[in-house]
């Protein structure tokens, strides 16, 4: 039923993140669908990486890991933004149509990001998507 | 202008040579939730400032009456006592910009050796312009002109102690108008020209190098990296980082007192809004307000956007006052002018020995001192947008360009202006500083569109002078982070506003002017130190000339 399944990872938060990462192969396992990690940098050094460059090997590694222990397919693709706070839900939802992805399953209220008066990331993408949306809380 | 965002990541980054620490991005950050809140900041270096300003603001509210004459004395000892200091020093940064275009240390490349620009030209410029000068450049484009024109044409004056008590620029040019136009043209374009820019270039040099090429998190205590080593990391970081902090807020808070009190004139010249502390207050609050909407809109979306509509609307009114003005005067100033700025400039840019103590004191003082409180935010604004440029261009485009454009402003607005004042047009002479813009618009047809035009675009340079200031000291109090939750961005855009309210209220525009000054003062020695770090810095990087360069293939 499913092809192509964008999951995005927060980098920065990898650990918070096995409960969705574990739902994507699950579900990917089910309907023998590829996945697709994306990861929203900035060109700045962070906690993550000095560059863009060590930023895009990191989540190549770690779809690499994740391939290697689930068997499935896992590409990567990693996106710099301007201004990641501001523009992270937006980056999202565009790249979930240009990656020619049809299921979005992603962890929702990540300390830090994520608040009450501002839509969470999971909420912006679920309203705004074209593709079925799984947030995982 | 869309395509040019997503290159990013595509192209390898090519040789750089990172500097090694155990430091993490965010290791001494507290991510905690206040409310509703969520908060990631720098634990002393956003307690110690955020508090500091809410004591600031507090503290003026409550004393206006007394606060008032404190700043003017502060701000009259500093100029006047370390005046040699203020000028020394921008001429050092001169030199040292001037030095890197022409060294081989210019083919490094900001981001390393095969990094590709993260913005088109158009766009680049247009956020320079907005974040370096913007309000100023409205505030001062027809003011500063007339104003050392007729000190100059009015000739010296001594006092009792045979001091200078005239405010012209060296030795003035007493009853001839062509030595006196010349004179005070080359006084505002050294005001406006290489020095300031070369402010601006030397801190953004130093922030993109040791954040894209040495891998440091983007703040200020990253560039001393060089000179303290791992003790950045620790209380001599927390202070370079605060200093900064305090040095932007103030220097916007003038800039937007600057905005406000323009602004509100404005108003009152077209529409009769009279300008009452009420009406300033009010148009603080209400700029803050879109301020707001644009901070939470992004880089992209927000400061970007409004850039380029500013830079358009600026063009438009320049090319209307070159066509409508004395367009041949115009261009013939602007080669004579230019011509007068290298020729005065030596004696202008002396820190010692001057005769002219009002003028170098009371002007140029002043300007370098708050230029350089300007250039944290200034300096890491462009710092972010330059990725990818090489040190030459990057130089090239952020002080020679630059400075170009304002000679040319200064020239159409300041010429036309003292054209019209030798012609017998008193009014613009009569006429208050915030007011003289509008008072030579009215002089040239459609004046009621112009002067509109003028009031808008002095409203749109306030609202991305807040905006990227807001960006700006959130990453510098969340330890570099630029990611960091939009709240904290909330929290520093209020203050900015409530900060210019304070001084404003608490003794005018001599309050903000003492402010910028006084945190100009502490700023100008660490940036001393920044220009040996970055020599240091650039000595150990590869050079590139380009993309796909021999620095990269060599390491493949």
């Amino acid at each position: 039923m499913y092809q192509k399944m964008l999951v995005p990872v927060d980098l920065a938060h990898i650990d918070k993140m096995e409960k969705a990462i574990q739902t994507a192969i699950d579900l990917a396992t089910h309907y023998k669908s590829e996945l697709c990690f994306l990861a929203v940098g900035t060109n700045t050094p962070s906690s993550v990486a000095h560059s863009p460059k060590e930023f895009e090997q990191k989540l190549s590694d770690f779809a690499q890991e994740t391939a290697g222990k689930s068997g499935l397919k896992v590409s990567a693709d990693a996106e710099i933004a301007h201004d990641l706070a501001t523009d992270l839900s937006k980056i999202l939802v565009r790249k979930a149509d240009e990656l020619g992805t049809d299921v979005i399953v992603m962890a929702s209220h990540i300390p830090g990001i994520a608040d009450h008066i501002f839509s969470s990331h999971g909420g912006y993408v679920a309203s705004h998507a074209d593709q079925s949306v799984f947030l995982v809380r | 202008m869309g395509s040019e965002a997503d290159t990013g990541i595509e192209s390898p980054d090519g040789a750089a040579n990172p500097i090694e620490t155990d430091y993490e991005i965010g290791q001494d950050n507290i991510q905690t939730e206040i409310g509703p809140f969520g908060l990631d900041v720098h634990n002393p270096v956003f307690m110690i400032s955020g508090l500091s300003i809410v004591a600031f603001v507090f503290l003026t509210l409550a004393f206006q009456e007394s606060v008032g004459p404190m700043f003017n004395d502060l701000r009259g000892w500093l100029t006047s006592t370390f005046d040699w200091f203020f000028l020394s020093a921008a001429n050092i940064f001169v030199i040292l910009c001037l030095f890197l275009i022409v060294s081989p240390l210019g083919r490094v490349r900001l981001g390393g050796a095969d990094a590709t620009p993260d913005y088109s030209y158009s766009g680049w410029f247009a956020m320079l312009f907005a974040a370096g000068m913007g309000i100023g450049l409205m505030f001062y484009g027809v003011s500063e002109p007339i104003s050392h024109f007729s000190s100059s044409i009015g000739g010296t004056a001594f006092g009792d102690d045979g001091m200078r008590t005239d405010w012209a620029p060296l030795g003035a040019a007493v009853g001839d108008a062509d030595a006196a136009f010349d004179l005070g043209m080359a006084a505002t374009i050294f005001h406006w020209g290489l020095h300031p820019w070369a402010i601006y270039a030397t801190v953004a040099l130093a922030l993109a190098l040791f954040s894209f090429n040495k891998g440091l998190p983007l703040t200020m205590r990253s560039v001393f990296y060089p000179i303290f080593g791992e003790r950045v990391w620790g209380w001599t970081g927390h202070v370079i980082d605060i200093l900064a902090v305090f040095a932007t807020l103030f220097g916007l808070a003038t800039s937007l007192g600057f905005g406000a009190e323009q602004a509100n004139a404005g108003l009152d010249f077209l529409f009769g809004i009279s300008v009452t502390d009420g009406s300033k207050v009010f148009l603080i609050i209400a700029i803050t307000g879109v301020a707001l909407i644009s901070v939470l809109a992004g880089l992209d979306a927000g400061v970007k956007r409004l850039s380029e509509i500013n830079m358009v609307l600026a063009a438009l009114l320049l090319l209307f006052v070159v066509l409508v003005g004395p367009t041949m005067d115009i261009i013939k100033g602007f080669f004579t002018s230019l011509v007068a700025y290298v020729e005065y400039l030596p004696a202008l840019s002396n820190p010692v020995g001057r005769a002219d103590t009002n003028f170098s004191q009371g002007w140029t003082s002043f300007y370098w001192a708050w230029w350089i409180s300007w250039s944290p935010f200034v300096g890491m604004f462009i710092a972010r947008v330059s990725r990818g440029r090489t040190v030459r261009e990057f130089i090239t485009c952020v002080l020679i360009i630059p400075s170009l454009v304002c000679v040319f402003w200064m020239t159409a607005f300041g010429g036309t202006a003292v054209h019209m004042v030798s012609e017998g047009v008193t009014a613009i002479a009569e006429a208050g500083l915030p007011i003289k813009l509008f008072t030579m618009l009215e002089q040239l047809p459609m004046h009621a569109i112009t002067s509109f035009l003028g009031i808008i675009l002095v409203i749109v340079f306030f609202v991305t002078s807040s905006d990227s200031g807001s960006l700006v000291i959130d990453t510098i109090t969340a330890g570099g982070k630029v990611d960091a939750p939009v709240p904290q961005r909330v929290f520093w855009c209020t203050f900015e506003g409530l900060v210019a309210i304070a001084l404003l209220l608490g003794g005018g525009l001599g309050s903000l002017q003492a402010m910028a000054v006084s945190t100009g003062f502490p700023f100008a020695i660490v940036l001393l130190l920044a220009c040996f770090s970055i020599i240091q810095g650039l000595r150990t990087e590869p050079a590139a000339v380009g993309p796909k360069s021999e620095a990269t293939k060599a390491d493949d």
